[in-house]
């Protein structure tokens, strides 16, 4: 698009709107579902459908507009109580809810939508209505609509004023950071009417006040016809320096439930919303986890979101980085120099690099998102494959607000697609056998993000019959991945599953058992820096939990030396160093060494030699070693010449298009300018095994 | 070069691999830079010299020698990077010598002779005699397009 066409930018918003419109709508239908009652929630589904047909309308989209117009009716009808809601009922909300988001995926595409779309719907529509509601044709009329003024818009008196008792009493850091109460009570006067009253309880007698130290606090009586969040907003900037207390006078005649006075405007990081999950299986654990749910969508309505091109803010993302490599130049060069670590250049520089990571972290927020948009589409997914598969299954899901790097949520989508696939398909019994062995005949599949020590954990799991672990086993050995003698443990007959080739489905069906199974799911998980686990009780459903850093962005990395050249490895991958003595090297034979750690042998490479900078050395003696994590639980020992620094890196992403170096995941930059290797350390043990030998493969089978 | 083809003038810009005398258009150049320390690849073709930081962003640099085959050598400060930009991919050449901006028209170009298949017929695109010197064009597709292609 070159020039810039401003009807298309309005038709872009108004997509991004029907995204969080379709959004809003399945969370209605799922609080619905999960045995809601509240009737705004009905009101919150009807104006998701309504606000899409009045945007369609205004763009000309008919297809969209007919179909919406239809769902509409439906819904019209629930909530003036006409039709009663049932658990089918909302199954076919739901469907239609999906067909909507493919409408309006393909008006957003220009994809001429056929005029059957959803006719089956539409047929199921009518069915609901009976024959007595609308016609057709009626719907067909009213196409040309006009917005109508809907009552449940807004409380009636909140166009009235209302009265506000806000207390506020200003800390200490507040004047530090040269704020005025006076200006911010003049604010409030210009929202309404003020009765001001000083609190001077706490002023002690006139010798001994501190000069620095507040003892004032007032008490405002507010009279306005505003939000009570613009009230909030002119707090904004003393959040968190003063008490602030804003409660809304109630009449004494009614109590507005809906709204609960909010004691201290305090927005917790949502990382810190997250709840442990609950244990499975509890009743409690069935509604989607959303901590502090807010009690009525108009609540929701406080939180202001500013829509940001992506572009601009990966443009921010690249120059934090420049920022974060040109800071590290700049203190190693003042290092150079030879500056005392006393001087004001040096404070500085300290005071400079704690900004930087600030920034950095700031920025890395932005770009973080919550996992929900993901989830609901996981939730689609599950509904189709178990209609598929005729299973009825409920998907569970928690932690739906845990924020995740916006490109790893995009890059999660096929695997966790896939794994969901698995579940339902694979993972859960069928209806039969569920009642056969004891079980409720609706499976359960539950999804769930939290944060945990600076990663994000997200977890698959069944309530299906678990791993079969004598059919795995029998699967591996005749498709010939292992050697027909081999004993493995439990776990690593798990890990099996992970081969490539590996498919235990006795049918191929539809939806799963091609052969392209979760080692598919496992590269694409190391590719994000994440790992996969899997772990499996007989009759007790499988759990798949996948481990994922943060951001891609940046990354806290070991610098090496290795052969004269920088080198970073993550340092999540390394479990400890250790000096290479006598006593706990050994020759396997010429070429083969291991090192002993608490009487455990680990393969031990060099890491020089392995990544062609140089030769094989005679001895390793006091060489410094790294003990690496592989990825799938294996360990290996790796010699580097010295450990450099423990320091966040920001990633750069090499242009890998004329030459893929294996065993290296990515660049950065260092201090002096230089560029420094990001090494895959599980890549390049693996690339041994490739022309190793059978030591090293069994080694591999371990990993 | 296509948009230049048809044009009656062609700026190139000349430079120097051991005796041999090279030239590219003018228009693919992005920046020509001193020779800096490359960080190496490990496991990497000859020619692919390595990785060095272009502001920021990691750029490749191919020794263009050694890819023509001729034997590597050690790199002294007179050696500059050229960087072009081919198809969205920057990519660094590593040359011994920038020596001069030249303007020739179509006329003066000669195809090159089909001759042996050293590696390096291909990506000559046409020849040319500068003051009874013979320079060579470079098809810079090629030389990047082909090493694609062997890496995949």
């Amino acid at each position: 698009m070159s020039t810039p066409d401003p009807m298309a930018e309005i038709r872009a918003s108004f997509f991004v709107e029907c995204e969080e419109l379709l959004e809003a709508l399945q969370d209605g239908l799922q609080e619905l579902f999960d045995g809601s009652d509240d009737p705004e929630m009905v009101n919150v589904v009807f104006r998701a459908v309504h606000s899409i047909k009045g945007g369609a309308g205004a763009f000309g989209l008919e297809a969209l507009v007919r179909f919406a117009h239809r769902y509409e009716t439906v819904l019209e009808a629930v909530r003036s109580g006409s039709v009663a809601v049932d658990q089918d009922l909302l199954k076919l909300f739901f469907r239609a809810a999906d067909q909507l988001s493919d409408i309006v995926k393909d008006c957003r595409n220009e994809v001429p939508v056929e005029p059957e779309r959803g006719a089956d719907l539409l047929t199921a529509f009518d069915a609901t209505l009976g024959a007595d509601v609308e016609a057709p044709g009626a719907a067909v009329e009213d196409i040309d609509f006009q917005p109508r003024t809907m009552s449940m818009e807004f409380d009636e008196d909140d166009a009235a004023t209302a009265a506000y008792r806000i207390h506020f009493a200003p800390e200490a850091e507040l004047f530090e950071t040269g704020s005025e109460p006076l200006i911010l009570i003049r604010a409030l006067q210009e929202l309404g009417s003020c009765e001001v009253t000083c609190k001077l309880d706490n002023l002690p007698p006139l010798d001994e006040i501190e000069p620095e130290t507040p003892y004032l606090a007032w008490d405002i009586r507010l009279e306005t016809a505003v939000e009570q969040m613009e009230i909030e907003a002119i707090f904004e900037f003393v959040e968190g320096l003063c008490t602030l207390t804003i409660d809304r006078e109630v009449p004494a005649s009614q109590e507005d439930p809906q709204v609960p006075p909010p004691p201290i405007y305090d927005e917790q990081s949502p990382a810190a919303d997250v709840p442990s999950p609950p244990t499975p299986g509890t009743e409690a654990s069935i509604t989607s986890a959303q901590p502090a749910k807010p009690p009525s969508p108009k609540a929701t309505g406080t939180k202001s979101v500013v829509r940001v091109d992506l572009d601009r803010i990966e443009r921010l993302v690249n120059l934090v980085g420049e920022l974060v490599i040109n800071q590290a130049m700049l203190s190693q060069s003042l290092e150079t120099v030879g500056l005392s670590p006393h001087s004001d250049a040096m404070h500085g520089l300290e005071e400079f690099q704690r900004l930087t990571r600030d920034i950095q972290d700031g920025v890395m927020m932005i770009r973080a998102q919550p996992v929900k948009s993901l989830f609901q589409r996981i939730s689609r997914i599950v509904r189709e494959t178990s209609a598929a598969v005729n299973k009825d299954v409920r998907l569970i899901t928690e932690g739906e607000t845990t924020e995740v790097d916006k490109t790893v949520i995009e890059r999660l989508a096929d695997p966790l697609t896939h794994m969901i696939r698995n579940a339902v398909d694979h993972g859960l019994e069928t209806t039969e056998e569920r009642i056969a062995a004891g079980k409720s005949p609706e499976g359960c599949v539950c999804l769930s993000a939290t944060h945990k020590s600076g990663r994000v954990i997200i977890d698959v799991s069944d309530d299906g019959a678990g791993i079969n672990r004598p059919r795995v086993l029998q699967i591996a050995i005749d498709k010939g991945l292992i050697p027909p003698d081999s004993v493995l443990t439990d776990s690593e007959i798990d890990n099996l599953l992970f081969l490539p080739g590996f498919s235990t489905a006795k049918k191929i069906s539809d939806l799963s058992g091609r052969g392209v199974g979760m080692d598919v799911v496992k590269t694409a998980i190391q590719s994000l820096g994440g790992r996969i686990t899997i772990s499996s009780g007989n009759g007790a459903g499988t759990t798949f939990s996948i481990s994922l850093p943060l951001t891609l962005a940046v990354l806290e990395g070991m610098v090496v030396h290795v052969a004269g050249e920088t080198l970073v490895l993550p340092l999540n991958v390394v479990i400890e160093t250790l000096t290479l003595s006598p006593d706990n090297l050994d020759e396997v034979r010429p070429g083969v060494l291991v090192v002993r750690v608490r009487g455990e042998f680990v393969p031990l490479f060099d890491l020089g030699h392995q990544l062609g900078y140089r030769e094989r050395q005679d001895s390793y003696m006091d060489a410094v070693v790294l003990l690496i994590a592989l990825e799938g639980g294996g360990r290996a020992a790796v010699i580097v010449d010295n450990i450099q620094d423990q320091r966040q890196v920001v990633i750069k992403g090499l242009d890998d298009s004329f030459y893929r170096a294996p065993g290296i995941a990515a660049a950065t930059i260092l201090g002096d300018g230089q560029i420094a290797l990001i090494l895959d350390p599980s890549d390049i043990i693996a690339q041994t095994d490739e022309a190793g030998t059978h030591e090293k493969t069994l080694i591999a089978a371990e990993a | 070069m296509d948009g230049h083809e048809t044009a009656k003038n062609l700026e190139l810009l000349t430079f120097r691999l051991g005796e041999q005398e090279y030239a590219l258009d003018i228009m693919s150049v992005r920046e020509i830079r001193g020779w800096s320390r490359t960080t190496p690849l490990p496991h990497a073709p000859k020619h692919v010299k390595g990785v060095v930081n272009l502001r920021g962003t990691v750029l490749p640099v191919m020794d263009l020698a050694v890819r023509f085959g001729q034997s590597p050598k050690e790199h002294c400060d007179r050696n500059v990077v050229i960087v072009v930009k081919h198809c969205d991919t920057v990519t660094g050449l590593l040359v011994d010598a920038v020596s001069d901006i030249i303007t020739l028209d179509q006329e003066s170009l000669q195809p090159p002779p089909d001759l042996a298949s050293n590696g390096q017929t291909g990506v000559i695109r046409a020849l040319t005699l500068l003051d009874e010197r013979m320079i060579r064009i470079l098809d810079l597709e090629t030389v990047i397009a082909n090493e694609r292609s062997d890496a995949a």
